[in-house]
């Protein structure tokens, strides 16, 4: 698997590292309330398919990338930073 | 205080050759890394050739030459080696002192390009990774920097903690594209 990092170009898997769901980027205000925060900790949907995802390019420019991949294909769809931006 | 020696990270080895590549260990002087403030960068890159006397190197580029460089070193991040930052930069920019650091080797001659296929994932064939274009990369398993610094001659930087591993993944590359003549 390869992915196009934003500011190195395409590069092999090896050099990232897999964090998770996107959703850790929406995090609930302080006094959003319990719910919110369990919800936001623990609670996925984990339905195969199209994914938002968190991987960080450890061995390159060290930039997070906010990644859509299809959990079911591995196809990559985009990898934009997570900072926003062209870098 | 007593007068202390530095030991550069490979010990002043001498220079390797195998096949048709020789390997060396360069010290680079003053390693510097320098991370511009959020929305200096645009300022610093003009502070820093108007100090340095060349340019700020965008992203997957190095600047500058042997002696001193300004090498990109990551998202927001470039390495200067060789000579001290100047105190101008202070104010655009997070300064971080890291000569002790990094273990800095070059490998030339005509055969390196098929070394060093061996070691780094990235193509650095001539048509994609002209003379300074850098990247971070892998070397074998370690983080680096990998920089084309002439026609068959590369600058490879790794952690200090890091070069005999280093000497001996490229001795073990060198060995293997000359075995095969």
């Amino acid at each position: 698997m390869r992915l196009r990092c934003p500011i190195c170009g395409e590069r092999d898997v090896r050099e990232f590292y897999y964090q998770g769901a996107a959703v850790m980027l929406e995090r609930p205000a302080p006094d959003a309330g319990e719910a919110a925060w369990d919800d936001y900790l623990h609670l996925r949907e984990n339905q195969p398919g199209d994914f938002e995802e968190l991987w960080s390019h450890d061995a390159g420019c060290g930039a997070w990338l906010k990644v859509v991949r299809n959990t079911a294909t591995h196809e990559v769809k985009s990898a934009d930073l997570a900072a926003g931006g062209k870098g | 205080m007593a007068d202390l020696i530095a030991k550069t990270p490979l010990d002043g080895m001498e220079v390797k050759t195998i096949g048709r590549v020789a390997l060396v260990e360069v010290d680079l002087g003053v390693l510097t890394s320098i991370a511009p403030f959020a929305g200096q960068a645009k300022a610093l890159g003009g502070a820093f050739k108007a100090a340095h006397g060349f340019a700020w190197p965008a992203p997957l580029r190095a600047t500058g030459k042997a002696g001193a460089r300004a090498i990109w070193f990551g998202k927001d991040t470039v390495m200067l080696a060789g000579p001290e930052p100047d105190a101008a930069l202070n104010a655009y920019a997070a300064m971080t002192l890291q000569s002790d650091a990094w273990t800095s080797v070059t490998l030339t001659g005509a055969d390196v390009k098929a070394v060093l296929a061996r070691v780094v994932p990235v193509d650095v064939s001539a048509a994609h990774f002209k003379r300074g274009h850098s990247a971070r990369t892998q070397i074998q398993h370690m983080n680096g920097s990998v920089t084309r610094i002439g026609a068959d001659s590369f600058l490879l930087m790794v952690f200090r903690s890091m070069a005999g591993t280093l000497l001996h993944d490229l001795e073990r590359a060198m060995e293997s594209v000359a075995s095969r003549g």
